[in-house]
């Protein structure tokens, strides 16, 4: 079950012909896969296109009525292995990943598919994490599709070429025998928009078809000989055929004046933001109208040369729109420029960024400095020679007061008392080599915690701490999640570490879910999945595998056990590898799960213990040693109106959820008694109100006492 | 062609900066909702993702009367070119001025002014709050309308989140072309708890109509508190008023009030007689140190630190604050307890045997203390962590005697070693006077550092001695105050101590 539910999306899916469709960019395409009939969907979820394996896993029944397989990969490389199905059977399948991550663990099988070629059309919805937001290395797709050969589509982002885009992904793949990679980035991703839908089409063929009626040809099997002859069918027959079927269909296209001295090249994706920034230059309306020549890349591999050189006769200068690097389009134009003997002058990274996102600024940076030298008579008087510019507003005090904010460990999160107990060891035994991981824990490498050297990889922590594996006085910990755990983890960090008799300690992080992406089952989940298997326990697999020192806490918020068997981890004679599996489930979805079951119950009349946590102000000395071990959201400070303090203390707000972090630390580090738990019992039982009664009548009893006795002055409120 | 320059300006666009978690995009959603029903073309964006959790977070939207024909709009927001920026806490406004995407020519701002903190923000030893008032003053200058509100507050007190609330204030902000009315029916249009989404969405409406209020200062401190008790006590109270009123120069008086009732509430009327006797002694040598051309600055600190000091945080002070009737009606008011429910309360104490030793008779204490074998056998038993349920009548009764143990105090070894300190600092802060007022101001603020319980106290007490220990450099030096200012400051900023031993070599190199 996935953090957002998603059956209101659901029902768009089952919209027929003429109706319109409004939502998310990365729905549409949802909707666009079913229109086309495809036969299968896989993937890894991952940011940005998580909500496409997150809608198809709510739409089960949808999915089975049309005969439409959906399956959640275990990696990016199960899901383009996946696409097998596509090699010898003329079914439609699609595949989705957050790229390029998600491309560098399945390059293995796209390299595999592209060579022997499909027979059904085969698509890849690559979710393009660059840019702001984007939690991963900045690299390029571009470059994945340039090695194997996969055609690469990059629609305007809009919701209508999208669409558009997939349904001519599938046909590019047919006409071609090639796999098409169709690129979204973040943004078009979540891009609210709408479009006229088509129905629904049931597959050609299902999957069932074919299991039935098996099929195969040795020709399209990569090995020798027929790997060789691949490589020449790509070059002699796949190629031209996309060429030929790109320029027939048009799937590129060129806008604007037929004349005039210069020229834009873009990306399909840099639609709207080389539109804006002509706007804002007073080159094109509202709707998209410009005054200089566009030359849109719906599809950026493989470029169509002729289509090219056509838009380029008789212009004195071209602008190629192209975020990233390396400049792979640049570099082949220019190319096919030079070849042609053509005089017009290719710039692009000269008046871009050479890295980094395309902003708006600096695509209006760009483009009015390349306009301003090679067609000034474009511009308005105003924009070529403006006025004394007005200076923007100078804030720059502000880099001085506001204070970064990086994302980090949500309230109650289940993996924070383990790195406040990792602190408390590194107190004891010092500081150690920490191999991090991808996924939530990763936050752990900010403060308050600042733990974790490197990553490498998802599900490589293990792995990546396998150098680390002499004899020395320190032990080596690496870190994974139980989402790495299971994409590879379990083969290239514990079978490895067991293999090469590693003597470090492995921590897995489990709370029940692929919890970074947005909460999907993986096997080892509690939850009960009517469709997956679930309730496979980690610590089982790694005992399957060779592991004989293991440790499983349920309850990662005991952060004394936690620091213990840490500890012992570090310090046993034992050897080989020693591996705790620290579960505790994701906050996040616990309080999704509970939080509607918790209210019904109260409603109910059921009796309803909930915690919370508190600190007594007047015990707080405000030194703030508990938030250096938590960073709790919840957990944070206030000022009080005291004259005699001179620093906030420390305070548990609203947004508490009880998780008892706060206090099992300020027990296991030794801090102070500033902190409660206050226990709320709604709809309290006869003996609960019997006892509270008794027990309230000797405590007033005590206090009055006390109070007859000694002065008692009024406190003042805590300043606002 | 016919080219429509003006008509890029009917496009509305409109940023929401927020941190993960508060709900940004129900905000754009119902903006996009809003704008739909009321037959604009809308479109909006957001990078969520691993982002949203916790961090800064920021959403999208344009929006343009809807022709029938698609309208090409952009998906991220640029410098410059922003109309409407809302902002779901104060920093979060700051950060939106410093991505320029606030300018006098055309944006509002509308941003919540309460404060969610940054982690960097509370983890310092000291005070790390970011300055709101710097936030708010650049608003001023920087928005073409500043609109805010602690929007926060609102929800909570409505019991709703705060979309709710930035939207209300949106409304109020009269800078869409929709109706109030056309707001509340797109909450209306959706989901759970309307009623109390409608609620928080008026209130802050009205509450954006009013004027921006000035960040909070400090409010000066009046009269000296009343308290209450037996006629007895409360007159010999009225007394040591009467006496700071008479002896103590104005400068420090409300200190000195506040000082007063801090001593008195942790142990009695005497102590606060031995309050004000310090008090006096320290007010007469800054008279003669000439303190009345620098606003009796060593009283007033001296009022504030030694009350400090003399209320140092024993077990038995622990243990009355966490028995008294007060605390427990605040725990209930904090907790939100309702009369219907039962609230069961648990502390998490973690004695060890120095807290022990220091609740004995000093000379019973120090003899454990010097046998380390003995201190390490006793450890054992106690040094565990205890959860006490203060609402169950065993454990009220032992903290409550525990409290009650204050008549004992002044013979307990905590005590004595606790004035000791006392004593020498007030010696040292004295002798350094005369040579160097403003120095001596200084020795007193340094009292600040020693905080905390256990470890957190060791760790202050050697901060301290640390800071101190440049004294000799800087006694003679007219910057010597400025200069043991920044020790202290540095020795607030980190707790393994990177930033105070850097300011000590600079000083030591002076």
């Amino acid at each position: 079950m996935a953090e957002r539910s998603f059956a209101k999306e659901v029902q768009q899916l089952k919209i027929g012909a003429g109706e319109e469709f409004r939502g998310e960019g990365i729905l549409a395409i949802t909707k666009a896969l079913l229109q086309c009939g495809v036969g299968y969907v896989v993937g890894y979820q991952g940011a940005p296109i998580s909500h496409l394996m997150d809608v198809l896993a709510d739409a089960q029944d949808i999915l089975g009525d049309l005969g439409v397989h959906f399956e959640a990969s275990a990696s990016e490389a199960a899901a383009a292995a996946a696409l097998a199905a596509s090699v010898h059977y003329p079914i439609r399948g699609a595949a989705t990943w957050k790229s390029t991550v998600g491309t560098n663990v399945a390059s293995d099988a796209l390299a595999n598919l592209s060579s022997g070629g499909v027979t059904g059309g085969a698509l890849i919805i690559v979710g393009e994490d660059y840019g702001e937001g984007s939690s991963i290395m900045q690299e390029r797709s571009h470059s994945f599709a340039m090695k194997s050969q996969i055609w690469l589509l990059d629609p305007k982002p809009n919701l209508e070429s999208i669409v558009k885009a997939v349904e001519d992904g599938f046909e590019l793949s047919e006409a071609t025998n090639t796999p098409v990679m169709l690129e979204v980035r973040i943004r078009s991703c979540h891009v609210h928009g709408r479009f006229i839908a088509k129905d629904n089409q049931r597959p050609q063929m299902s999957v069932k078809d074919a299991l039935e009626a098996p099929r195969r040809d040795t020709q399209r099997i990569v090995l020798p000989p027929a790997s060789f002859l691949h490589e020449q069918e790509k070059i002699r027959k796949r190629w031209p055929a996309a060429i030929e079927f790109i320029k027939s269909r048009k799937l590129n296209e060129m806008v604007g004046p037929k004349r005039g001295g210069v020229g834009i090249v873009l990306q399909g994706g840099m639609y709207n933001s080389v539109i804006r920034a002509l706007q804002r230059l007073g080159l094109a309306d509202l709707y998209g109208s410009s005054m200089v020549p566009l030359y849109i890349l719906n599809v950026t591999y493989p470029l169509v040369d002729d289509e090219f050189l056509a838009f380029c006769k008789n212009k004195d200068a071209v602008l190629v729109v192209e975020e990233g690097q390396p400049d792979h389009l640049e570099q082949a134009f220019g190319h096919m420029l030079h070849k042609a003997e053509s005089l017009t002058r290719l710039h692009g990274k000269d008046y871009l960024p050479m890295a980094g996102e395309y902003t708006g600024q600096a695509m209006l940076d760009g483009l009015s400095g390349f306009l301003r030298d090679k067609a000034p008579e474009l511009l308005s008087a105003k924009i070529r020679l403006p006025n004394a510019p007005t200076a923007p507003p100078d804030v720059s005090h502000l880099a001085q007061v506001v204070p970064m904010r990086p994302p980090g460990f949500c309230t109650g999160c289940p993996e924070r008392p383990i790195f406040s107990a990792m602190k408390l060891v590194e107190r004891e035994l010092g500081q150690h080599h920490v191999a991090a991981d991808i996924g939530c824990h990763l936050f752990s490498i900010m403060p308050p915690f600042n733990i974790g050297a490197t990553t490498m990889g998802y599900g490589l922590g293990p792995a990546s701490a396998s150098a680390f594996n002499v004899p020395a006085k320190k032990r080596s910990i690496a870190i994974m999640g139980d989402g790495g755990f299971w994409h590879n983890g379990l083969a290239s960090g514990i079978g490895n570490a067991v293999f090469n008799k590693n003597d470090g300690v492995i921590l897995v992080v489990d709370n029940y879910y692929s919890a970074a992406t947005g909460g999907q089952d993986i096997l080892s989940s509690r939850a009960s999945n009517k469709t997956r298997s679930t309730r496979h326990p980690i610590e089982d697999a790694v005992k399957g595998v060779g592991v004989n020192w293991v440790r499983r806490i349920d309850r990662t918020y005991d952060v004394s056990l936690m620091r213990d068997t840490l500890r012992e981890a570090l310090t046993t004679g034992e050897k080989g590898p020693k591996v705790i599996v620290a579960s505790s489930e994701c906050m996040l979805n616990k309080q999704r799960r509970e939080k509607p079951l918790i209210a019904k119950a109260i409603q109910d009349g059921k009796r309803v213990v909930k915690p919370r946590f508190g600190v007594d102000e007047d015990v707080c000395t405000g030194d703030h040693a508990c938030i250096r071990l938590s960073g709790c959201p919840s957990l944070s400070v206030k000022q009080l109106d005291d004259p005699l303090r001179d620093d906030p203390v420390a305070a548990i707000d609203q947004s508490c959820v009880g998780c008892g972090n706060c206090g099992e630390v300020a027990d296991a580090a030794v801090l102070c008694p500033s902190f409660y738990r206050a226990d709320v019992i709604s709809n309290p039982s006869r003996l609960d109100r019997f006892l509270a009664g008794l027990r309230q009548k000797v405590i007033g009893f005590l206090q009055r006492r006390r109070d007859r006795k000694s002065l008692i002055f009024a406190k003042a409120e805590a300043a606002p | 062609m016919n080219m429509q320059l003006p008509r890029q300006n009917q496009i509305i666009k409109l940023a929401i900066l927020a941190v993960g978690g508060q709900g940004g995009g129900v905000v754009s959603d119902w903006i996009v909702h809003l704008a739909e029903t009321n037959g604009w073309y809308a479109q909006a964006t957001s990078v969520p993702g691993v982002a949203q959790r916790t961090g800064a977070t920021i959403y999208y939207v344009e929006m343009v009367p809807d022709r029938g024909r698609t309208p090409v709009l952009a998906l991220m927001p640029s410098p410059g070119d922003v109309d409407i920026v809302i902002a779901a806490e104060l920093m979060e406004a700051g950060r939106a001025m410093m991505r320029g995407l606030v300018t006098p020519e055309r944006t509002t701002l509308i941003a919540s002014s309460h404060r969610a903190y940054a982690v960097s923000e509370k983890v310092a030893s000291g005070n790390g709050i970011a300055d709101a008032g710097k936030v708010i003053e650049t608003a001023r200058k920087t928005a073409r309308r500043f609109v805010a509100a602690d929007l926060e507050a609102i929800a909570v007190k409505n019991g709703s989140v705060i979309s709710a609330s930035l939207f209300g204030a949106l409304a109020a902000a009269d800078v869409l072309p929709f109706t109030p009315e056309s707001f509340e029916e797109t909450i209306k249009s959706g989901g759970k708890g309307i009623a109390a989404s409608l609620r928080a969405f008026r209130e802050a409406y009205d509450a954006a109509l009013a004027p921006v209020p000035e960040p909070a200062g400090a409010e000066p401190v009046s009269a000296a508190p009343v308290p209450t008790g037996p006629e007895k006590l409360t007159r010999q109270y009225r007394e040591l008023i009467a006496r700071i009123d008479g002896e103590l120069p104005a400068e420090a008086r409300d200190m000195a009030h506040a000082g007063l009732a801090k001593v008195i509430a942790f142990q009695d009327l005497a102590y606060g007689e031995e309050y004000l006797g310090r008090l006096v002694r320290i007010s007469a040598l800054d008279h003669d140190l000439g303190g009345d051309g620098k606003d009796r600055a060593l009283t007033r600190e001296a009022a504030k630190y030694i009350a400090n000091a003399m209320a140092y945080d024993d077990v038995i002070r622990v243990a009355r604050i966490k028995t008294q009737s007060e605390r427990f009606h605040r725990v209930r008011d904090e907790v939100r307890v309702r009369d219907e429910q039962v609230l069961k309360i648990t502390e998490f104490m973690h004695p060890r045997m120095e807290e022990v030793c220091g609740m004995l008779p000093a000379r019973l204490g120090r003899f454990i203390e010097v046998r380390p074998r003995l201190f390490k056998a006793l450890d054992r038993i106690v040094n565990r962590g205890r959860h006490v349920r203060t609402d169950k009548v065993s454990w009220f009764a032992t903290l409550y005697v525990l409290g009650g143990l204050s008549r004992l105090r002044r013979r307990l070894l905590r005590h004595q070693v606790e004035q000791g300190h006392l004593e020498r600092w007030l010696g040292e802060t004295e002798r350094v006077a005369r040579l160097n007022y403003d120095l001596g101001v200084e020795i007193l603020r340094c009292r600040r550092l020693i905080k905390g319980y256990s470890d957190t106290h060791a760790r202050g007490l050697t901060r301290y001695d640390r800071v101190l220990s440049a004294l000799p450099m800087l006694e003679q030096r007219q910057d010597g105050a400025d200069w043991l200012r920044r020790l202290r400051d540095a020795a607030l900023k980190d707790e393994d101590g990177t930033a105070l031993a850097g300011a000590l070599k600079t000083v030591e190199s002076l």
